[in-house]
């Protein structure tokens, strides 16, 4: 499995017809995502390429049946552009636009918080599961299907991360760009829950950068749910306070927000932590490693306990179940 | 973006939100008016402020700026009840280098004065709006501990900080406004005042797409009025496209030349104090740079994102700002190549370093498309290189690099 993004994903793209969105959408269809409809108000009727368009999100819902969307509209008619998908019953929702006011998106993220729908961004490179359906702007070339969940606040540096998993053969199950703004529809916290509960993915890498404190909460969350391994980074630590480095969320005010309490923090929750981007890839390796031989351990005693043959079929959902199982019937004894 | 008092000041004047009456001047042949203006409509007490991009000014001091061992001041904000004396004060402020707590040692040149009505008051609060990214919605902080840094009562005695949230569908409510009233202890005319203030205040905040709203302090004066006698505020720069007035504060004075020239090339550039440059795309990958430079034993030069489409132009007009920095020993250039081309970025960094005659090592790594090709192109170019493959050869090759 993956998460978000999947062969059964039919994509609508809002701005279609723009310079982004139109070279995006060649990129997409050719990676395999299934790219059914494309939305550009006043052109509805015309055809992209062999795609149709639409003056409407609604319409592209009803006509092609369009179950998430990509947005590439400028930041001005950006957040709009999200009420609308939702209003028209996407249920998942990815803006990569740059540039839009804080105050639009905290209108935006009130508005639809209580609905059922998740929006990834904005300022993002978008998601991808790699094999089944890419929905961005990330070179999809370097992705590889596999065991690893990636989560990241930033782009280029995701790809870092994603090249390092690929190199070392871990590969990823679905690799996640939550944005880089200080208000972004879905948090560490939301995307890492997930991966949690994603029987495919075994360890989650999570990059984060300096500003806010999304990290902790994560931290914190992770501490409580997640026995899977986590490998993080915090980009920033060089970083002056009181300047935006780059992303309109990467800014230390007041003291707050700095790498180095991130990363202890994240420490403390027993996050392995790594000092140099360059060390991403190696130590999860390392972390399955370990984590697996841990597995097989109690995968033993489990079957110890229940006096069963070994499960024939090796995924990670069966070991899980067998465990849970077990702890019941220890439970009961 | 940042603005000074002065303009803040004037912003929320529009809005109606009391504020003190002043001039703001940028020449001293302007103090004697300015003067005269303010006696003219009744007012004989004078605060004389400097204004700079940087808190702390008070507790700040003054230095001439071609002799920094000599103190010309001390205090950047200064209360007289003499015309004679403000003046004197004003004198002593302009043109010179103002140092506080957060202008770091180089300081900042005072070339604006902020020449106000000055204020007999007994109480001082501490008034905030930003935004809250965590809870998602903007909140309104309020202190009886005004006058002093809000970093400072949050770490010590936050249970001081009275905070309340606002939804941005229904915007602040009365009771808000009350409830805040209410803990600072206010009663009487200055609790109605007050109340009033608080909901013009975030009508402003609102409105200009501020980012960070602060009254410190916000006063009761002896006449029970309710005034902002400090103002500082921040705008969103998403929004700045949308709010032109507030575009046009922008004070290039208060900013680096470096980086108003680099955002004249669409490069997003930070100069920092290091010895070593970095060019990058990416704003992620572009801080983890200047991290690894540090973890290698340099110190990183400056913050660099030349963004989605480095091509030649890009990569030498990133070098012309890094070069411009004298402190610069050696420059890293990573690129990770996804949608845009490796060998290209090559070419352009081959072609800029020849044309520049550029004689500190770099160090390239580029990754992604074509990167096979791009490593070539660099190792047969006539000029010296340090090739990197991956991000931790980078790093090593750096550190080689400033052990020569």
């Amino acid at each position: 499995m993956s998460i978000l993004v999947d062969k059964k994903t039919r994509l609508v793209v809002q701005g279609i017809t723009g310079s982004e969105g139109s070279f995006h959408t060649r990129q997409m269809v050719e990676y395999g995502t299934k790219v059914v409809a494309g939305v550009t108000p006043g052109k509805g009727g015309t055809k992209f390429e062999t795609i149709p368009v639409y003056n409407t999100v609604a319409e592209a819902v009803k006509e092609q049946k369009a179950n998430a969307s990509i947005i590439f509209v400028p930041p001005a008619f950006a957040a709009d552009a999200i009420l609308e998908a939702v209003d028209a019953g996407v249920k998942l929702v990815i803006c990569i636009t740059e540039g839009i006011p804080a105050k639009d998106m905290l209108q935006v993220y009130n508005s639809i918080k209580s609905k059922d729908v998740v929006l990834i961004g904005p300022n993002c490179p978008g998601v991808i599961s790699p094999g089944k359906a890419k929905i961005g702007i990330m070179p999809g070339f370097i992705h590889k299907k596999g065991r690893v969940g990636v989560v990241s606040r930033s782009g280029t540096l995701t790809y870092e991360a994603v090249k390092q998993l690929t190199d070392v053969k871990l590969g990823q199950t679905t690799c996640v760009g939550i944005g880089g703004d200080p208000i972004i529809g879905s948090n560490f916290t939301k995307i890492i829950t997930m991966f949690n509960e994603d029987p495919e993915t075994e360890g989650i890498v999570m990059i984060g950068e300096i500003g806010g404190s999304a990290e902790e909460e994560a931290a914190d969350f992770i501490k409580k749910n997640v026995s899977k391994p986590v490998v993080g980074f915090i980009a920033g630590r060089t970083a002056p306070p009181g300047r935006r480095m780059g992303h309109a969320g990467a800014i230390i005010s007041g003291g707050k927000g700095t790498a180095g309490e991130k990363m202890t923090v994240m420490k403390k929750a027993g996050i392995k932590v790594v000092e140099s981007p360059a060390e991403i890839g190696t130590t999860m390796l390392k972390a399955l490693e370990v984590a697996g031989s841990k597995k097989q351990i109690k995968k033993t005693v489990a079957v110890k306990t229940l006096n069963k043959k070994p499960a024939v079929k090796k995924s990670t959902k069966n070991s899980s179940e067998t465990s849970s199982k077990t702890k019941k019937l220890l439970k009961k004894k | 973006m940042k603005i000074h008092e002065y303009q803040a000041k004037e912003i929320l004047k529009k809005y109606k939100v009391p504020v003190q009456d002043g001039i703001a001047i940028r020449d001293l042949s302007e103090v004697d008016d300015a003067i005269s203006e303010l006696q003219s409509r009744g007012i004989n007490q004078f605060a004389v402020k400097s204004q700079i991009h940087a808190g702390g000014r008070g507790k700040g001091i003054l230095y001439n700026p071609l002799n920094r061992d000599e103190v010309i001041l001390e205090g950047g904000v200064k209360f007289t009840t003499s015309a004679e004396k403000a003046k004197d004060y004003a004198q002593k402020m302009l043109g010179n280098l103002l140092v506080t707590h957060q202008t770091g040692s180089e300081g900042k040149i005072v070339k604006t004065l902020f020449i106000t009505e000055g204020l007999d008051y007994k109480k001082e609060f501490y008034l905030g709006i930003l935004l809250d990214r965590a809870a998602a919605k903007n909140v309104i902080m309020g202190s009886t501990e005004g006058g002093v840094e809000i970093e400072k009562v949050a770490a010590e005695t936050p249970e001081k900080i009275i905070k309340v949230w606002i939804d941005p569908a229904i915007g602040l409510q009365a009771y808000q406004a009350r409830k805040l009233a209410f803990s600072l202890g206010l009663e009487g005319a200055t609790f109605k005042s007050f109340v009033k203030f608080i909901a013009l205040l975030y009508k402003a905040y609102e409105e200009t797409d501020s980012s960070l709203l602060e009254i410190n302090p916000l006063v009761i004066t002896n006449d029970d009025r309710v005034v902002a006698l400090d103002a500082k505020m921040n705008f969103d720069d998403n929004a700045l496209e949308r709010q032109k007035d507030i575009a046009d504060f922008r004070d290039l004075d208060e900013e680096d030349p470096l980086e108003i020239e680099a955002s004249k090339y669409n490069l997003n550039y930070i100069k920092l104090d290091g010895n070593v440059g970095c060019m990058v795309n990416g704003a992620g990958l572009a801080m983890a740079t200047m991290d690894i430079i540090k973890l290698a034993g340099g110190e990183p030069a400056n913050f660099l994102d030349v963004g989605g489409g480095a091509n030649k132009e890009t990569v030498s007009n990133g070098f012309k700002i890094i070069l411009s920095d004298p402190n610069v020993k050696a420059i890293l250039i990573n690129i990770f190549g996804g949608i845009v081309r490796c060998d290209r970025v090559a070419q352009g960094v081959i072609d800029a370093t020849g044309e520049m005659q550029i004689n500190i090592p770099i160090v390239v790594r580029l990754e992604g498309t074509n990167a096979e090709e791009a490593a070539e192109l660099l190792a047969n170019s006539s000029l010296n290189f340090q090739v990197a493959k991956s991000l931790k050869e980078a790093a090593e090759k750096v550190t080689a690099v400033l052990k020569n």
